[in-house]
């Protein structure tokens, strides 16, 4: 049993975090905001310089051959520095996507553009009415000769309106709520029929809702089996969570610092608010939450690669559902001790408030995993 | 970074499971199982056994009877005892005064008490609360007055556990009242059949006689028995409450109690279907099992972190422990609540649960839900507790 970082990822994490104490101060953060894109093409430049962009493919497709420890290790940065571009998206979901199923001749063609910072991805899973389920896909997809063709509605594709390309899920066999017969299909951003209707999201990303009207899709742009793609997107899902995870514990740990420099600094009844016990103790709530968070960010990491399925899932929905929880807790803290002050678009707090909120929101809120964990039964004790 | 134990941990926790499963007598394992407390006789029999063996004081240093085991191996050691279910050795011996004893004690001290200590010869128990002195601990005004070689000591303690058994109580005592609180306090061993000592019990909420008052009546105590020198008694009361680390979180504790509510909410069944089916206990358990997974990491991180920290320093995380250990044990006190449902109502005292009223699991279930309120209040209330990680850990 060992928590520490090899010498490799202690360096890692250092530059990350120096990256961003470098380029993303609360300010330099407000002008990427305010850019076309809502995020800096500069900084993307400089997450392929640094290798970030190639951190999880294998060496032999491009990449640097980095696994879920170190992708923990760059979003929990990530999470303290409130990123905006699309790292998720592309190099961790429709990155993982090409990893667990891309052929070899697609990652040749993919990965090494992903990792030099040419080619941004996105991952179209959601669609209006499939809430967590990544199943309930009715987006349609129909063999024509080559071709297949799409015909279909996905929701809340993050970052889906800069994506060059983009993996959509859609149904070539069975009813709405089958696990068999989901496909993955390579998209063009450009396609022809491709519709995006791009908007902001609550915490200041972009994320955009896709509709699909005879979208045809070369066979060899078909990801993996196209009935048989969901234990694909279950994988690549769980690793997704692991680290989001790993990225709501670094704005939690955020939260509290600053929140703590809050109660240390702010002054009333002639003392600083921090001497007041009720304070301290919410202080201490808010510490308990984000240990207990980061351990099971831990476990989520070191579990993402189980092989055993039901005990990945489990692992992993337990993990959510504490980040869940302890971003409802948290950022009810964070803004309490602040006051008014934490209410307003010029104070960090709140930005990460938001931010975590929506994590929460993300493949499954804290609700959705419990009932899954619920229904998958104890977690593993050995 | 790696979650798991080395392949000699595992070994040893085999070799630690199969000795628990086959050393615990049945009748206690039984007790244990169902919720009752261990009498006396019960923990003297399983103190000698693991004597016996070797292992009643794993974690003193060899030379007292210890074992050279790592952190990890001590915490497997404790987990799989929890879990057995094994009674928990008493700790106001072993974990307690022992350590304070090897550790400042004189060679006369150590040689005299760690051996009965290890062995249950001697019954330990701890005079430190008094009436006026709970959480302000340092406050507390048991005289203890030099007289040529003896104390004379006057005053009483309360909360003062098991202490109808005791041999012996260690005890903070006044010694100097002129000086700052905290510096004015000596530890003194005191013998239970000292003339002046009246133990009276206190009946607690569950209805069970746990905690007693002890009062003290001129009693004389030989100066020999004070334990390093007078007025330190404070340093040493410290370091015996910061001594508990390796389960203070009970994480071991609580897992086994998880899996005496499944297997009771198996039993149960209501409205055409067994509880453990029903969706909303299900969801109820998952919740409390995710936190217990979450204590259980932080746990091993601190275990993982301990050998490579100064003595000196602690693991910021390792205060959150106690918090959140009395959180989950409460927790799964309270679904066994759940779980017992009406036949929670009838009061059968441990001496006579025969023939049971309703389920013959059930009686011991409203008591323990009562009984575990404690765990939030003794050691440090989870207030007190929060206290120290706001001046300690975040620097308020």
């Amino acid at each position: 049993m060992d928590f520490d970082l090899s010498e490799e990822q202690r360096l890692l994490k250092e530059s990350v975090e120096r990256l961003m104490l470098d380029s993303y101060g609360f300010d330099e953060r407000r002008k990427y905001l305010a850019e076309d894109r809502g995020f800096s093409e500069a900084t993307w430049k400089r997450y392929a310089e640094l290798g970030l962009l190639a951190l999880p493919f294998l060496e032999e497709n491009g990449g640097v051959g980095g696994g879920a420890i170190e992708t923990m290790i760059v979003m929990e940065a990530f999470g303290k520095g409130l990123i905006l571009e699309p790292y998720f998206p592309t190099v961790v979901l429709a990155g993982g996507i090409l990893r667990h199923g891309a052929s070899r001749a697609q990652k040749v063609d993919l990965i090494p553009a992903i990792a030099e910072g040419r080619m941004k991805l996105a991952f179209a899973y959601a669609e209006p009415k499939s809430r967590y389920d990544l199943f309930e896909v009715e987006t349609r997809a129909k063999k024509d000769g080559d071709q297949w063709v799409l015909n279909g509605t996905k929701g809340l594709v993050l970052h889906g309106a800069v994506a060059d390309k983009i993996i959509v899920s859609a149904r070539a066999d069975g009813a709405s709520r089958d696990k068999k017969g989901i496909g993955l299909f390579l998209v063009d951003g450009n396609a022809q029929g491709l519709i995006r209707r791009s908007y902001p999201t609550q915490d200041g990303l972009r994320a955009a809702e896709i509709s699909l009207e005879n979208v045809r899709v070369e066979a060899a742009n078909v990801i993996g089996d196209p009935t048989g793609a969901f234990p694909v997107i279950a994988r690549v899902v769980d690793e997704a969570v692991a680290a989001l995870c790993a990225e709501a514990v670094g704005c939690f740990a955020e939260m509290h610092a600053i929140t703590l420099d809050y109660l240390k600094t702010r002054k009333q009844f002639g003392t600083t608010i921090g001497s007041f016990q009720v304070l301290q103790h919410r202080a201490v709530d808010m510490f308990v939450e984000l240990e207990q968070s980061r351990s099971m960010a831990l476990y989520a990491t070191m579990m993402a690669g189980e092989s055993d399925v039901t005990e990945r899932a489990r692992a992993i929905s337990a993990a959510k559902a504490q980040i869940g929880q302890s971003a409802r807790t948290i950022g009810r803290q964070s803004i309490q001790l602040h006051g008014g002050v934490g209410m307003t678009m010029e104070h960090r707090i709140g930005h990460y408030f938001k931010h975590v909120t929506m994590i929460d929101t993300l493949f499954g809120d804290a609700d959705h995993h419990l009932r899954r964990l619920a229904s998958l039964g104890v977690i593993d004790d050995e | 970074m790696n979650l798991s134990f080395t392949k000699d941990e595992l070994a040893f926790r085999d070799d630690v499971r199969a000795f628990f499963r086959a050393a615990v007598p049945a009748d206690i394992r039984e007790k244990l199982i169902a919720g009752l407390h261990p009498s006396k006789n019960d923990l003297v029999r399983w103190t000698r056994i693991l004597a016996d063996k070797g292992w009643a004081v794993p974690h003193w240093p060899v030379e007292y009877g210890g074992t050279d085991w790592s952190p990890v191996k001590q915490y497997i050691f404790t987990e799989e005892m929890s879990q057995a279910p094994a009674p928990a050795p008493l700790p106001f011996g072993v974990n307690m005064v022992g350590p304070v004893i090897y550790t400042f004690g004189n060679d006369a001290q150590k040689k005299r008490f760690l051996p009965r200590i290890a062995t249950l010869e001697d019954w330990w128990c701890q005079g430190f609360s008094e009436p006026g002195s709970g959480s302000d601990l340092a406050s507390l005004k048991m005289r203890a007055v030099r007289k040529g070689n003896q104390y004379v000591v006057n005053g009483q303690k309360t909360w003062t556990s098991l202490a109808q058994y005791a041999d012996w109580i260690f005890c903070l005592v006044r010694t100097d009242p002129n000086v700052k609180k905290q510096l004015g306090i000596s530890f003194l061993l005191i013998d239970m059949k000292s003339p002046g000592i009246t133990v009276r019990p206190i009946q607690m909420i569950d209805g069970g006689h746990e905690v007693n008052e002890v009062f003290f009546d001129d009693v004389r105590v030989p100066a020999d028995n004070l334990v390093g020198e007078e007025n330190r008694g404070w340093d040493y009361a410290k370091f015996l409450l910061g001594n508990e680390r390796f389960n203070i979180a009970c994480v071991g504790v609580s897992k086994e109690r998880i899996r005496r509510i499944k297997d009771l909410a198996s039993q149960a069944c209501f409205g055409g279907q067994r509880l453990i089916d029903q969706a909303h206990f299900r969801e109820k358990v998952a919740a409390v099992e995710l936190q217990l997974k979450a204590l259980e990491i932080t746990q091993l991180r601190v275990l993982a972190n301990e050998s490579k920290r100064q003595k000196a320093t602690q693991d910021p995380a390792s205060s959150i422990l106690k918090i959140k250990g009395a959180e989950i044990q409460q927790a799964t006190s309270e679904l066994l609540m759940d779980v017992v449902g009406p036949y929670a109502l009838p009061f059968q005292s441990e001496e006579d649960l025969e023939p049971p009223i309703g389920p013959g699991w059930a009686p011991s279930i409203a008591p323990a839900y009562f009984n575990a309120r404690k765990v939030s209040i003794y050691g440090g209330s989870d207030e007190i507790q929060k206290n120290i990680i706001a001046k300690a850990v975040l620097g308020l």
